[in-house]
């Protein structure tokens, strides 16, 4: 195993991420998930979901996520989030009004399934966050690459 | 409230470190210094919501700042000290800083709400809405205009950062360039 071709981190940093990438990943979806109930929310969940797959580039170097997550998708999802924030929006009209929480009714405050539109609204603005951010860094690390191949 | 201070003066000092110092990697951690201080001073004045979102954005921030400048070939120029300039700042810090002691002494106490519309929400948010995190509540309920604005606002950036940083339009101008030379 030649150090010198092996793309990313010290075996040290990439056996520590292949243990804990899975739990950051679980716990950005539990601040989603629970957004309504605890601290946290749709942007902090999402955006540490985006710091989940750029822990895995970072360790494993430029490429390692493209097999899940490529560039593509990223638009993809941001989009499908906000179409998704929208059309929840728009449902509203037809109960009251713009943004109108037409769900409230449903479930006991303090359980998960509560609230009403909210916990909706927290995974789609978490759709967007993090597909856009993540989208931002691997348009970075790209350009970088294309920067040094024109050297 | 001691400890508030020790982490103002920290990120005072970060701020200046950041500025002063040369290498690039060492002013991107300290630009992260007062973030992580921002995050901790947020978690004592008992805003976990804000805190959280502070961390991790910093942390994203961080890496992105890394990732940007590092291994870059930015040129760095040392200006020269220009005395009137140096003056009208210090002039000008001098009379921000009397007036905001000014203004906060005309404020009511730290932590005493402004207006009485912000008594509304924490007596009604959980039987208006049903959502125990009333801060949750009021921006995707009370607030939910604002929040459609700064999703709006992030969307608008992703755009452009994606436009502007595009690598296929890139490459199709260089090859026209060395179709012409």
């Amino acid at each position: 195993m030649s150090k010198e071709h092996d793309p990313g981190m010290t075996v040290i940093v990439k056996t520590v991420t292949r243990l804990t990438v899975g739990l950051i990943l679980l716990y950005g979806i539990y601040i989603i998930l629970h957004g309504h109930l605890t601290p946290g929310g749709g942007f902090a969940g999402g955006v540490i979901i985006a710091l989940a797959f750029i822990n895995l580039d970072l360790a494993f170097g430029g490429s390692a996520s493209a097999k899940i997550f490529s560039k593509g998708k990223t638009g993809v999802v941001e989009a499908l989030g906000a179409v998704m924030f929208l059309s929840l929006a728009l449902i509203g009209l037809k109960y009251g009004g713009f943004l109108d929480n037409f769900l409230y009714s449903d479930g006991n405050p303090g359980q998960l399934v509560s609230a009403g539109i909210i916990p909706l609204e927290n995974i789609a603005i978490s759709l967007k966050v993090g597909a856009g951010l993540f989208g931002i860094f691997l348009t970075l690390i790209i350009l970088q690459k294309f920067e040094s191949e024109k050297k | 409230m001691i400890e508030l201070y020790v982490l103002l003066g920290l990120m005072i000092a970060g701020a200046v470190i950041a500025i002063e110092v040369k290498n690039l990697l060492s002013a991107v951690v300290a630009v992260g210094i007062i973030g992580l201080a921002l995050s901790i001073i947020f978690l004592l004045l008992k805003a976990p919501d804000v805190a959280l979102t502070q961390i991790v954005v910093e942390i994203v921030a961080v890496i992105l700042l890394i990732r940007a400048t590092l291994h870059r070939e930015i040129a760095l120029k040392s200006c020269g000290t220009r005395p009137f300039g140096a003056f009208m700042g210090i002039l000008f810090i001098g009379l921000a800083a009397v007036a905001a002691i000014v203004t906060f002494n005309s404020l009511a106490p730290f932590g005493a709400p402004l207006m009485t519309v912000s008594e509304f929400y924490p007596i009604n948010a959980i039987a208006g809405t049903g959502a125990i995190n009333v801060v949750s509540s009021i921006i995707l309920d009370y607030r939910a205009y604002d929040t459609l604005g700064e999703a709006t606002v992030l969307f608008t950036a992703v755009i452009g950062v994606l436009t502007v940083m595009r690598s296929v339009g890139k490459k199709k101008e260089e090859d026209l360039q060395e179709k012409n030379e």
